[in-house]
């Protein structure tokens, strides 16, 4: 309970170190005024990057949320005016415009009943569930065996990083020509050391499966070294009386890493976890540099073999008439990005041992 | 591998912990090995292939062999099957249809400036804005900071969408504004400084308060030098983001610079995707494409080598906070 005395006070120091800020002259009590000039400075501080945050993250959020609401939503190029609101009460008042837009849950429907989204939504849980544990499980023993040696480590703690600071579209593009077609490919020239003969994998002649094959392993390639990283810096905080204790038990290496290392280490996997989930929903890189063909070509002949549900949010979002619907999908993304974070926190509960 | 402390109660039962040990150690090694060797064989074949000789790769390609390292003895192509041409034609590709030209000295020259600027206008902001939330009271500032951090939950194409139009309103569509100062204030790096930041003891504020110091100066003259490694990390991981960004440039700065229309505005992922694509270039070499790709990632290499530990501990850092 706050009294009202106190109350009055705080709104005369708001207003003061408002009136500060904006560089009034002030006149106040000696011992109020140390407390004004830090909430001032405060300010001043947060100012700058308070501007940008707002006009580039708060607003696009709130103003996309609306813009999924409005049918008829088309001035993506600027035209008229951006500000979601603002053209939605210009387009009430102009009769120019034969359609008028109206708040509704059009664009969801239609979304939602989208082939392509539908299609996109399922190929991103198809990479989300076979990358996602795969490279958490490789990534970990990558890390438990990186721990384990003396010499050499740095060397492989080199190389397991070094696909980090690589650019994504470059290296994308490398897989793409080791994947190509033919005896002339890398890949293939390898696998016949094995007697399998030439298979197409990224060309309009490949079939789905063949291209998720290479989409699979590019995005571990491409997502492993972080989560190796995570895991390193996890455990080498991990004190080593309990593996000396361990080992005058008589335990196995398998028993120390299911009972020690991984239930110490559950913090790391669990943010692994759910950052990687996150990442692999939101694929859209690393499978457009795959087919190498520009920023809308999914592969297949129609280009949207494996579209992702990001891709289908930029691939939607050049459409002038379709704005709307893009804003949509990325809504339905965040829910799905949320509901993954709560159920994963949630499982953890019991799971994670601080 | 230190022995000397493991006591055995029998000759045998020494030989058999040895022969596991080694055994154990061999098969690490060779794990470790083998997934290493699929980690770099992509730089090896990238780095071999933009080298080679366009006209030999095609033949081997024609031919349906394969080809890492060349057979040089019979190549039908007479000329070294080792050359920089591939990477002439990087740095100078006029396409002969549409003349556009790919040059990746303008791609570099776009690329180092927006790194360098908005790293630097990042700097300025996040540190202003750590400095608040660590040293300062004000009323709101945990709401505050909440809401920040909440908004790193929401996925980056909600923001992408208006922005692209705000971008579009603003008349900054392909110019440098719209790559440096629409991602220019990053909440990671603002909540990453901050816990820098409060590390700092509380006595040395009243120490630096006697002798005088306000809040900047305390700022200039303490809290930065302390926080110096956190800054040299920051500085690294926006330099790389900037270096890899690709699909918020594709949006906004795909055509030409306004100022100068011989200039194209794009960064280097951009302009490597655009000479990947044949309708773009009417340019098929894999030799030429490779070079680009090489050319793409070899700053961010010499990067990493020279500033490996800022980079590893900085992105390790990120981690641990879960």
């Amino acid at each position: 309970m706050v009294d009202q005395a106190s109350k009055q006070r705080l709104a005369e120091l708001n207003a003061e170190s408002t009136r500060q800020i904006l560089g009034m002259s002030l006149s106040s009590k000696r011992s109020s005024k140390h407390q004004l000039s830090e909430t001032g400075k405060a300010w001043i501080a947060l100012i700058p990057a308070c501007i940008f945050l707002l006009a580039f993250m708060i607003y696009p959020i709130l103003n996309t949320f609306i813009m999924s609401f409005i049918e008829n939503f088309r001035f993506m190029k600027g035209a008229g005016g951006s500000f979601a609101l603002s053209n939605f009460f210009a387009a009430l008042s102009n009769s120019r415009l034969s359609t008028k837009p109206s708040f509704s849950f059009q664009n969801y429907i239609v979304v939602l009943q989208d082939a392509d989204f539908l299609t996109s939504l399922g190929n991103t849980a198809l990479i989300v569930i076979v990358t996602v544990p795969l490279t958490i499980v490789v990534a970990l023993l990558i890390a438990v065996a990186m721990n384990s040696i003396k010499p050499l480590k740095g060397f492989f703690q080199t190389v397991f990083f070094l696909p980090y600071v690589t650019n994504a579209i470059a290296l994308g593009m490398v897989f793409k020509i080791i994947f190509t077609d033919g005896d002339a490919g890398l890949f293939n020239a390898f696998l016949s050391l094995f007697g399998v003969s030439a298979q197409s994998w990224l060309s309009v002649y490949a079939d789905k499966w063949q291209m998720f094959v290479v989409i699979i392993i590019y995005s571990i390639w491409n997502g492993i070294a972080f989560k190796i990283l995570v895991f390193m810096s996890g455990l080498a905080s991990i004190d080593n009386q309990y593996y000396d204790a361990a080992k005058i038990d008589g335990a196995n290496k398998a028993t120390i890493l299911g009972r020690i290392t991984v239930p110490l280490l559950s913090p790391q996997i669990l943010y692994i976890t759910i950052t990687s989930f996150i990442g692999a929903f939101k694929s859209y890189t690393q499978i457009i540099s795959l087919f190498g063909a520009g920023a809308y070509n999914f592969g297949g002949s129609t280009g949207k073999n494996w579209m992702t549900v990001v891709g289908y949010i930029y691939s939607t979002m050049q459409d002038d008439t379709m704005v709307g619907r893009a804003a949509a999908a990325s809504f339905v993304l965040l829910v799905i990005i949320l509901i993954i974070t709560l159920l994963q926190t949630v499982a953890s509960k019991r799971r994670v041992h601080y | 591998m230190a022995n000397s402390d493991v006591y055995f109660t029998s000759p045998h039962k020494r030989r058999m912990y040895i022969a596991r040990k080694v055994g154990s150690t061999t098969l690490t090694y060779a794990f470790l090995g083998l997934l290493g060797l699929f980690m770099i064989v992509p730089f090896v074949f990238m780095i071999i292939t933009s080298f080679r000789n366009a006209d030999a790769y095609d033949l081997d390609v024609a031919h349906r062999v394969f080809n890492l390292i060349p057979s040089w003895w019979n190549s039908e192509v007479n000329a070294s099957n080792y050359t920089l041409d591939n990477y002439a034609t990087v740095f100078n590709y006029r396409n002969p249809v549409t003349g556009e030209a790919i040059n990746f000295a303008f791609f570099y020259i776009n690329t180092v400036y927006v790194s360098v600027v908005s790293t630097i206008f990042t700097l300025i902001t996040s540190v202003l804005a750590a400095f608040a939330f660590a040293r300062c009271n004000f009323k709101g500032k945990n709401l505050l900071f909440t809401i920040l951090l909440a908004t790193m939950m929401i996925p980056g194409e909600m923001m992408v969408i208006t922005n692209y139009q705000t971008v579009k309103l603003l008349g900054w569509d392909n110019t440098f504004a719209a790559l440096i100062f629409v991602h220019g204030v990053s909440v990671f790096y603002i909540f990453y400084l901050r816990q820098t930041f409060q590390q700092i003891p509380n006595e040395l504020f009243l120490a630096a308060k006697v002798d005088g110091y306000g809040h900047f100066r305390y700022l200039l003259r303490v809290m930065i030098p302390i926080a110096m490694p956190t800054i040299v990390t920051i500085t690294i991981l926006s330099l790389m983001g900037s270096w890899n960004a690709y699909i918020w440039p594709n949006l906004v700065a795909s055509g030409k610079w306004r100022l100068n229309d011989q200039w194209s505005m794009k960064l280097v992922s951009n302009g490597l995707m655009s000479l990947f694509t044949n309708s773009d270039t009417g340019l098929s070499r894999d030799t030429v494409r490779i070079a680009g790709s090489m050319v793409c990632t070899l700053p961010l290499f010499v990067f990493f080598l020279i500033f490996r530990k800022y980079i590893m501990r900085g992105v390790s850092r990120s981690g641990i906070k879960g």
